[in-house]
């Protein structure tokens, strides 16, 4: 089915409206019929567009400026400008640097706003008007999901940016939907052996979380990884959205017996809940003889910034960072850092390597038919894009890499240098079973 | 009104004085019948042509399109009730959020065609801002205001978080493919591996079908609003907005007519959600936040409170700026100025790249208070003022261009 | 019961928050009629003014070391402060104390800004309808709002309170408690004692001095004051800038709490003018009370006890309180009549 049609459509739709109330009665399917593309935006030109759709305003505007930044660098690598940046460590070699099948790569941006509605229209814009052949992007769950929806209904593939939930490859997952990210679920799996090694395992943890989805998943996975690990949790707290002030629920913390303090939160609750934990003394108090902790289950280097010397010794995951020494961080911390003066944030890497693959998939495909493309990203397997060797998993469209568990640093060297890695945690610790998360991925959409 | 007239100026016997008023009025009366048909038919060949109108300003894709009607249907409700009362709500939102909902669980639950969600849609809203309006109305002026925030802020609260099972919470309420779908299971239409899409009776609603289906009910909306405007009804919110008092010493209730006033614009609002819904299967929580409150309240007053086309184009104008500016990145802006010598094409680059793309904020405040500053009454102001610059300055007859007549909000 | 104790605390400390900033909108509103959507933004104001002195203190020079390079190729940086090199170790305390040391700096500057705003614009408003107050100035908000974002981005950037506050106090061994179960941070508590100190003098000078009596004649009957041949719009201007400076001192005050960020105002405000309408619009000792009263029942219905009973409720308390209240008391808790009710 078809959501989308070429703007001929627009005068028989008016014949059609004339009809009036008889036709409404009919089946609508000549319209559709009139279009000669094989799928939705078939690039004729010399070139192809790209979408790029990342929160420009809110709370999320400098992760989503930075994710921008990352998106510019791969097109330009894909067109074979810059230093090639990845495309000299990716394991795959079908990009040459001359665009993709031949095409030039140019690209469109849109405000997602961090709001769902928003997102989905710019992504509209994006594909109605401009032609986009894929959307990428976003900075949160909810509006990842929910573009997510929308380009599976109007035929595009979907490359995530940043997104975390176990709901986008899980319950909400799609066809033409595709994650690089880690997931809460890995979060949990890849930080238990870490806390183990460094808290024991007799501990009683204390969760306050986000009340909203993310929070949930994220608050659902740690528990179940350290409950197995033998911790208590002696209760796990809601958090309206945006609370600024935690402190009326970080005080019921102090005499509730727990000495670990997990705090599910992301993006300003996070700088806001950490600061203000640390202000009431978490960070240095003595509970049951023992040293209390808080653990940050999902890190983010640029909101981390914000809480200053507050995540000094906290705990938490990542999906990467660039203190990474492999070639392809390497690679690709250098070429951005030549061209913004800074390094890399997570929420840019995982937008680089997403745009990549999908340049990749659509040259090795030899067709930007949505269909062909999620076939030749399906199980594909790379390496050498900064998580050691990782999948593309056909069953649920997730890419399954090492994760990374950080740790807030005692002794920053520059204000970049907010974040050291722990440990790297192997893919084999984090994979679990497809129909773990529920969810069908439906079949694959090409819009016309 | 000159029926009234009539009653009052008989007893002092003055006949022909009379039947002359009533002259007067009924050829006033013709007078504005033939206006209004005009804007009618006026408004409805912009509406419908919309898509070849606004193709000089890259505006005619099918979503933009579909949102400057549904948005305007939002603001025309919203009018009713702020531009005729004065009484302004700023929890409108709420409803707008309620029709989404109840127009995308119809979807799930009982058909995929559109006439049920939006018949679904407009009764829910509407008895929402029932219940809402019986509470806030017994409040006047920044209290009725702030009743109604807190109304709309609990709704948009409680669905982001505790109401999870029924909105879906930060993910937005979507369609599945297991979705019971009972009606259209009972007419025997066929399930398939991918989701269905929202239909007319068999016409997709998406795309320009869509927006076609919501500029007819735009049309009709504003014909709607039109008669409200003009009916005794009508006459009565604006008596109760220039002096309630007055108007209670004469023995009215105003009450119920507030309340209906608000009943009607919290339906437009829902039909507005649910047509959001139909374009679109997907309802967020976000749709009900105070800044989406304060979004047609933005437009209302942008375009010109109290009159009967300004809402629509300030909606126009703000969907605007939020999908057209915020698109615009450097690249963009150059190709732009492309017919400028180069130097100059850099210069003016620099210049206007804090306006777009992620700055459109700040062009929208900046236009909120060139607005305010130096148009008073909103768009339809300057409207009026140009229109009267080329009637000639000193025929200012402001009573008989009714159709654009401008009174600002008090 | 210390549990319910430290709740206390948490609602007095949210509570003077929430005074704090509405007591200079009501300030504004119950003098000029002026409804200033614009407050949200001045508070930002003040939290930026607090930013801009730490990033001023701690400007360094930097010097390139050339046997070091960083992962992105350029050569490492050794940054010093440029005060530190300067002052030396008094460098280094003004530095610690660059949020109390900003409040010198932000009272001219948030005095110079209100001023300007009430000359520049809010002055041709007063007659206006409120409808275009509230469009002018949230117009004017947001440009404030995207002028700070586009000098300083949109992430929140931490405000460090000085080393010696910190830490937290131990109230239980003072109040007979248990050491150790009734801790409060220090800074909190400072916060809580100079909003105290805030409102106290705004009152007195509201009070007792002649200036404020003729503020306070011409909040009660503006033409009549005017009449009496006293130039009430110079002294309201003056107003202007002093509810702009107590909304930039709450905003200085709040960063070690709060890391700023270009949006914070925003999340205020709505807050804000529920406070002040529940408070009765244009009452001083209301929007006081008013943020008090609900900056106690936020605390404590946030308790788990009180959440499991009634699910979400911390997420509703607030308007909750606004609606039983002005259902019951029609111009909120000490509004006077006629006030914005037309």
């Amino acid at each position: 089915m078809s959501l989308f049609d070429d703007k001929f459509s627009r005068r028989g739709v008016l014949k059609t409206g004339l009809v009036g109330a008889a036709a409404a009665t009919a089946p609508f399917h000549f319209v559709r019929g009139a279009s000669a593309a094989d799928y939705l935006n078939m690039p004729k030109g010399k070139s192809v567009t790209f979408g790029f759709n990342v929160p420009q305003t809110g709370a999320y505007a400098d992760e989503g400026a930075d994710e921008l930044r990352a998106y510019k660098l791969a097109v330009q690598h894909i067109n074979g400008e810059g230093d090639g940046g990845m495309l000299n460590t990716f394991s795959s070699k079908a990009l040459k640097g001359d665009g993709v099948n031949g095409k030039k790569v140019e690209f469109v941006t849109g405000d997602t706003q961090t709001k769902s509605d928003a997102a989905r229209a710019s992504a509209k814009r994006m594909i109605e008007k401009d032609g986009a052949i894929m959307i990428t992007g976003g900075s949160s769950s909810g509006v990842a999901i929910a573009v997510q929806g929308l380009c599976q209904e109007a035929g595009v593939i979907f490359m995530a940016g940043l997104t975390h939930s176990n709901d986008t490859t899980g319950k909400d997952k799609k066809a033409n939907g595709f994650r690089h990210f880690f997931n809460t679920e890995m979060t949990g799996a890849a930080l238990a052996p870490v806390l183990k090694n460094n808290f024991g395992t007799d501990r009683t943890a204390y969760h306050l979380t986000a009340d909203y989805t993310w929070g949930w998943s994220q608050e659902g996975s740690i528990k179940k990884y350290t409950e197995k690990l033998g911790w208590k949790t002696a209760a796990a707290v809601r958090t309206p959205l945006g609370a600024g002030d935690f402190s009326q629920y970080i005080t019921p913390v102090l005499n509730s017996g727990a000495d670990v303090l997990v705090l599910n939160h992301y993006g300003k609750d996070m700088v806001n809940s950490l600061t203000q934990a640390v202000q009431f003394g978490l960070r240095d108090k003595q509970v049951n003889g023992k040293d209390f902790a808080i653990v940050v289950p999902l890190y983010s280097r640029l909101m981390a910034q914000g809480a200053g010397k507050n995540v000094q010794g906290i705990y938490g995951s990542t999906g990467w960072h660039w203190s990474l020494t492999d070639e392809g961080s390497k690679a690709f911390v250098k070429s951005f850092g030549k061209a913004y003066g800074f390094p890399p944030s997570q929420a840019a890497h995982t937008c680089y390597v997403q745009a990549l693959l999908y340049a990749d998939a659509c040259q090795r495909a030899g067709s930007f038919a949505p269909c062909d493309v999620l076939k030749a990203l399906e199980g594909f397997k790379f390496d050498g894009m900064g998580n050691g060797p990782t999948e593309y998993r056909a069953e649920d469209h997730q890419c399954f890499k090492d994760v990374l568990v950080v740790k807030g640093k005692e002794n920053p060297t520059s204000k970049f240098d907010v974040l050291e890695v722990v440990e790297v945690t192997p893919r084999a610790q984090v994979e679990y079973p497809a129909d773990l998360l529920g969810g069908e991925l439906g079949s694959c959409n090409n819009g016309a | 009104m000159s029926q009234k007239l009539e009653k009052i100026k008989s007893p002092l016997d003055m006949e022909p004085l009379t039947i002359e008023v009533h002259d007067v009025e009924a050829s006033h009366r013709a007078k504005t019948a033939r206006n209004d048909l005009i804007l009618m038919v006026v408004f409805s060949a912009v509406v419908l042509g919309g898509p070849w109108i606004l193709a000089p300003f890259g505006a005619d894709y099918p979503d933009l399109l579909q949102r400057f009607c549904i948005f305007g249907i939002f603001a025309i409700g919203f009018n009713i009730m702020f531009g005729l009362t004065g009484y302004l709500s700023f929890g409108h939102a709420a409803f707008l959020g309620v029709g989404s909902y109840a127009a995308v669980w119809s979807f799930k639950l009982l058909t995929m065609n559109a006439v049920p969600a939006v018949i679904f849609g407009v009764l829910c809203a509407g008895l929402f801002s029932a219940a809402i309006g019986y509470i806030s109305l017994r409040r006047a002026g920044i209290y009725f205001s702030i009743l109604t925030l807190a109304f709309a802020q609990m709704s948009y609260n409680l669905a982001y978080s505790v109401l999870t099972p029924i909105t879906n919470g930060e993910t937005g309420l979507q369609l599945e493919l297991s979705d019971s779908r009972m009606l259209d299971a009972a007419m025997g239409i066929e399930r398939t591996s991918s989701l269905p899409v929202t239909n007319l009776f068999g016409m997709k609603m998406s795309g320009y079908e869509g927006f076609y289906f919501c500029a007819i009910i735009l049309i009709i909306a504003f014909y709607i609003s039109l008669r409200i405007f003009r009916s005794p009804f009508g006459m009565m919110l604006r008596g109760i907005k220039t002096n309630q008092n007055r108007m209670a010493y004469t023995g009215i209730n105003t009450r119920p007519y507030l309340l209906t006033a608000f009943v009607i614009s919290g339906m437009y609002a829902g039909l507005a959600g649910s047509l959001m819904a139909v374009t679109d299967p997907l309802a967020g929580a976000e749709r009900m936040q105070w800044t989406a409150s304060g979004e047609v309240v933005l437009m209302t007053i942008l375009g010109g409170a109290g009159t009967l086309i300004g809402p629509v184009i300030g909606a126009g104008v703000i969907k605007y700026f939020e999908n057209i500016f915020s698109a615009f990145n450097e690249d963009t802006l150059h190709a732009a100025y492309s017919f400028l010598p180069e130097g100059l094409a850099d210069f003016m680059t620099t210049i206007s790249h804090p306006f777009v793309g992620e700055g459109w904020h700040l062009t929208l405040g900046v236009l909120f208070m060139m607005i305010v500053i130096f148009l008073p009454g909103g768009l339809m102001e300057g409207a009026q003022r140009i229109a009267n610059l080329f009637s000639g300055a000193g025929k200012k007859s402001k009573a008989e261009s009714s159709a654009t007549d401008t009174q600002p909000a008090e | 019961m210390d549990a319910i104790l430290l709740q206390i605390l948490n609602g007095l400390d949210k509570g003077a928050a929430y005074a704090l900033i509405a007591l200079g909108l009501t300030l504004i509103f119950g003098t000029l009629g002026v409804v200033n959507f614009a407050h949200g933004a001045l508070f930002m104001l003040g939290a930026f003014c607090a930013v801009t002195v730490g990033k001023l203190l701690k400007y360094e020079t930097v010097k390139l070391d050339p046997t070091q390079t960083t992962p992105w190729g350029s050569p490492a940086e050794i940054r010093t402060p440029i005060v530190e090199e300067w002052f030396g170790d008094f460098g280094a305390l003004m530095i610690d104390y660059s949020v109390p040391f900003s409040i010198l700096f932000a009272i001219p500057i948030m005095l110079l800004l209100g001023v300007l705003m009430e000359r520049g614009l809010i002055r041709f408003f007063y007659k206006r309808p409120h409808a275009d107050q509230i469009l002018v100035t949230f117009g004017l908000a947001i440009v404030v709002q995207e002028i700070i974002k586009s000098q300083f981005g949109a992430n929140p950037i931490p405000q460090a309170a000085p080393a010696l506050l910190a830490g937290s106090a131990d109230l239980g061994a003072v109040l007979g408690f248990d050491p150790g179960t009734v801790v409060y941070p220090y800074w909190r508590i400072i916060y809580l004692l100079f909003s105290a100190l805030i409102i106290g003098i705004v009152f007195a000078f509201l009070q007792f001095t002649t200036y404020g009596m003729v503020v306070r004649a011409g909040m009660a009957d503006r033409e009549t004051v005017g009449l009496l041949g006293i130039n009430i719009q110079k002294r309201f201007t003056v107003v202007f800038g002093m509810a702009a400076v107590v909304a930039g001192l709450a905003g200085v005050m709040y960063t070690p709490i709060l890391p700023p960020d270009y949006h914070m105002g925003m999340d205020f405000l709505v807050l804000s003018f529920v406070v002040v309408v529940v408070g009765g619009m244009g009452s001083l000792p209301g929007a006081v009370a008013a943020g008090f009263l609900l900056g106690i029942l936020q605390s404590f219905a946030s308790m788990n006890e009180v959440k499991n009973i009634l699910p979400g409720i911390d997420q509703i308390i607030i308007y909750l309180i606004a609606v039983v209240i002005l259902l019951v008391r029609p111009r909120g808790l000490m509004g006077r009549k006629g006030v914005m009710e037309s």
